[in-house]
């Protein structure tokens, strides 16, 4: 099921050099076209549904439209993502609606701590960082 | 209506582009689990005048195969003893692994799933009463005891939509974000001029811009995830796309390295999940934590009938295991289907009623019950809408609700990888400890150890995840672990070469050139047709990608024959393949995102090349249910309980496959 963009509801991301679903895309699907300044995804049949884009859209312009080759038309799956949960609307072919709502990070955005002060012990042996005592098979 | 003979995209390809050199300590090729696994654990090794940088394809924050997210984590040891993991794995992946690579995943995995949870993975609980708490609730953490929700021995539940932004942030943060280089894609490793068998750099391009990279390295980690799209896929129009591993896995992993020498190991081994049939939804959940079983097409729970007790006999002792090795299930699965008793369904009706009918017995009245429902319900979507949502997408299109109806599941096209429950890749060495069998044979290639936990047969090039062979059953969590055991390993490495100074053998144009060749040769020839797709001088990837798929599935064993080749087939495969090779040299990239599908076809014809080699050499079927000869239709214990080890000359050009010796350091009685 590709994703799709709404062009009445992309900005471009107003006039950027890359917008936020060409940046977010793992599969470089996503491009912006600049004379009429709206995304679209290049590639269909290379598309995943990982959702990376319909996530990370400012103005919630992207949309998913089920793979033509084996999903009867009508149903929908869209989220709204949050810093902390998402949340799920599904839409099926008959019109009927199920909402799901999941915790997706108990931090703040930028909280995870790296470590970046701790060094670790001797280089000359197996342990990581923050393990000591490594077991061996019996 | 115009002439279609202008390149897609819109990022145009020219054919000079600039050419920009960057000399590091330590290069990291890749950007999931395993590579994140390395750049947050580098630092805390590496003197600070070391040099770190790392290069993906595409943007941290959701690369690689966790991008979607996932709804579990597939190996946690907890309070099971290391051995037990070691042998489970050992049985799943049919006898022919290095138990000293399982095992070091084993001693560090946990900790790198404590970590998540401190950075912000929410991990579910159990609470006091052994009910279900998601991942945000109150409750212990790992670390301060509390007790995941297991599915399986090894398995537990997240909600684990962000997993891949969550690990990618302290990646990002400890090797500081301008020694983060994203779309540039990394196509080829290069050797040193001067010293034999060492790594010195790498070379690749950017998405975005004309630019051609060019790094110098003293060490490099490549893990750039399996290999996806080389076999010919069931949905082949849009939903080629929904590959059940990420679709631009794209064997690059075993290909860069394979090129520059390093041994490969047990290549022949693939993966064919059985999976909800199209949309490829996860098994895992409904399987463990739902107790679903699987139906044929006459009704029956066939997975327990005699006749499958005396199938799985013939395959001792691994049939004997209370959990069915992988291959093993879909070996059951297609016999089913080839007797014309398919389809396949996955019970979720049954499953799914027979918890409230067990909540009505313990006395909940209705209203309670429905409640408990809702919960119930919640968990069944949350696992596709973490990880697979085009599942979710096709049960709301088919307007199918999974308390009413079952689904359809179905063996799906072979994939390669290393990580998850299968085992192709590199062959690497394991801990310098006493305890790694000491093989006394000059090459490496029959060695368990060479110095650095990790390192690839060629000097300074590590690997780690779905590139390091031989130990499957990582999945996400011993993924990242093992990108943290190269970390230390790279930093060792630098310490110990101090005064070794890279020097390339090509020079700057000569990469470049190469680099672009598939450009060059678009815009010499584009107007010999009307159409930029169809030209006697040139072929597309797209097209090129498709008769890759077309040879693999008829001659290789996928889809088309239920898995099913043999020698003279496999040696058909491998002529068309060669002149694959040949003609992928006259591909041609109008646009930068076609240039990215080039490289990627390079590297999809290499690996499945070894694949089909792997296959060829050894003489057994010993993956029933992934794979089959009809010519040596069993699993031969006696003479194929050994790795396939196959090594290419960078030098000569050419391949040597060889066995070699298996060495159990986990008791073998009881074997499991």
């Amino acid at each position: 099921m590709p994703s799709y963009v709404d062009p009445s509801k992309c900005d471009g991301c107003k006039g950027g050099d890359k917008t936020a679903c060409m940046y977010i895309c793992p599969n470089d699907l996503m491009v912006l076209e600049k004379t009429e300044m709206k995304a679209y995804n290049q590639e269909p049949d290379a598309c995943w549904e990982c959702y990376s884009c319909v996530k990370i859209c400012p103005q919630g312009a992207i949309f998913v439209r089920g793979y033509d080759d084996f999903v009867p038309m009508g149903g929908q799956v869209h989220p709204m993502r949050s810093a902390d949960s998402i949340m799920w609307t599904v839409k099926f072919r008959n019109g009927n609606l199920k909402r799901f709502k999941f915790p997706v990070r108990t931090t703040a955005e930028g909280a995870a701590n790296a470590y970046v002060d701790q060094k670790g012990a001797s280089l000359d042996d197996e342990c990581l960082l923050l393990e000591a005592n490594l077991p061996t098979p019996k | 209506m115009a002439l279609p003979n202008k390149p897609k995209g819109e990022l145009a390809a020219v054919v000079d582009p600039q050419i920009v050199e960057h000399d590091v300590d330590v290069l990291i090729v890749g950007g999931g689990m395993a590579a994140c696994g390395t750049a947050f654990e580098i630092k805390k090794w590496a003197p600070a005048d070391l040099k770190i940088v790392m290069v993906d394809k595409a943007a941290l924050e959701r690369s690689g195969a966790v991008a979607q997210g996932l709804s579990a984590i597939n190996t946690y040891i907890g309070s099971n003893p290391i051995e037990s993991y070691v042998k489970m794995v050992r049985n799943d992946l049919m006898g022919v692994v290095r138990e000293d690579l399982i095992y070091d995943c084993g001693r560090h995995v946990d900790e790198s799933v404590k970590l998540f949870e401190e950075w912000g993975l929410p991990i579910w609980k159990k609470d006091a009463d052994g009910e279900t708490l998601d991942g945000a609730k109150p409750a212990p953490t790992l670390r301060e005891g509390g007790t995941p929700v297991r599915t399986g021995k090894w398995q537990i539940m997240i909600n684990g939509e962000s997993y891949k932004c969550i690990v990618a942030e302290p990646a990002k943060t400890a090797l500081g974000a301008d020694n983060v280089h994203e779309r540039i894609f990394i196509v080829k490793l290069l050797l040193d001029k001067n010293k034999a068998n060492q790594i010195a750099g790498a070379v690749g391009f950017s998405t975005r811009e004309n630019a051609v990279h060019i790094y110098r390295c003293k060490t490099a980690m490549v893990a750039c995830g399996g290999a996806v799209n080389i076999f010919r896929p069931r949905s082949t129009g849009e939903g080629k796309g929904r590959a059940w591993y990420p679709v631009w896995n794209a064997g690059s992993t075993y290909t860069m390295c394979a090129q520059v020498g390093a041994t490969l190991t047990m290549m022949e081994n693939r993966f064919t999940p059985a999976r909800f049939k199209d949309g490829y939804g996860p098994v895992g959940a409904w399987f463990l934590l739902f107790k679903a079983k699987v139906q044929n097409g006459l009704g029956e729970f066939y997975a327990n009938s005699d006749a499958v007790k005396e199938e799985l006999a013939q395959f001792m002792p691994y049939g004997a295991s209370p959990v069915t090795p992988t291959c093993l299930r879909n070996h059951l699965m297609i016999n089913e289907l080839k007797a014309g008793r398919g389809p396949i369904y996955m019970a979720t009706d049954v499953a799914l009623n027979a918890f409230l009918d067990d909540r009505r017995a313990k006395g909940l009245d209705e209203k309670e019950v429905k409640k408990y429902w809702k919960h119930l319900e919640s968990e069944a979507w949350e696992d596709f809408l973490d990880m697979s949502v085009g599942q979710a997408g096709l049960w709301a299109g088919m307007d199918i609700e999974p308390e009413k109806t079952g689904s359809e599941i179905m063996p799906t096209e072979p994939y390669m990888l290393g990580s998850h429950s299968g085992c192709c890749g590199i062959w690497t060495s394991g801990p310098e400890e006493s305890w790694v069998p000491d093989v006394k044979n000059p090459s490496r290639a029959h060695k368990y150890k060479w110095g650095y936990n990790r390192m690839t047969t060629v000097d300074g090039l590590f690997t780690a995840g779905d590139g390091v062979g031989a130990s499957g059953h990582k999945f996400s969590s011993g993924s990242h672990a093992e990108g943290r055991i190269c970390a230390k390993q790279m930093v060792k490495f630098c310490r110990d070469n101090a005064s070794f100074k890279p020097e390339l053998k090509q020079t700057a144009k000569e990469l470049a050139d190469e680099i672009y060749a598939p450009v060059k040769r678009y815009i010499e020839f584009v107007g010999a047709s009307t159409a930029a797709d169809v030209n006697p001088n040139y072929c597309k990837p797209a097209g090129l990608m498709m008769r890759l798929m077309k040879a693999t599935d008829e001659y290789g064993g996928g889809v088309a024959t239920y898995y099913m080749t043999s020698g003279k087939l496999l040696n058909i495969c491998l002529d068309l393949l060669r002149l694959l090779r040949e003609d992928a040299q006259k591909m041609a990239a109008g646009d930068l995102h076609e240039l990215l599908r080039c490289w990627e076809n390079y590297h999809r014809i290499w690996c499945v090349e070894a694949h089909i080699r792997h296959i060829e050499f050894r003489k057994e079927s010993r993956y029933p249910g992934f794979y089959y000869r009809s010519d040596f239709p069993t699993c031969d214990d006696e003479n194929w309980k050994c790795f396939v080890n196959s090594t290419f000359n960078p030098e000569t050009q050419e391949w040597k496959c060889e066995k070699v010796e298996v060495i159990n350091i986990i008791e073998t009685e009881p074997w499991l």
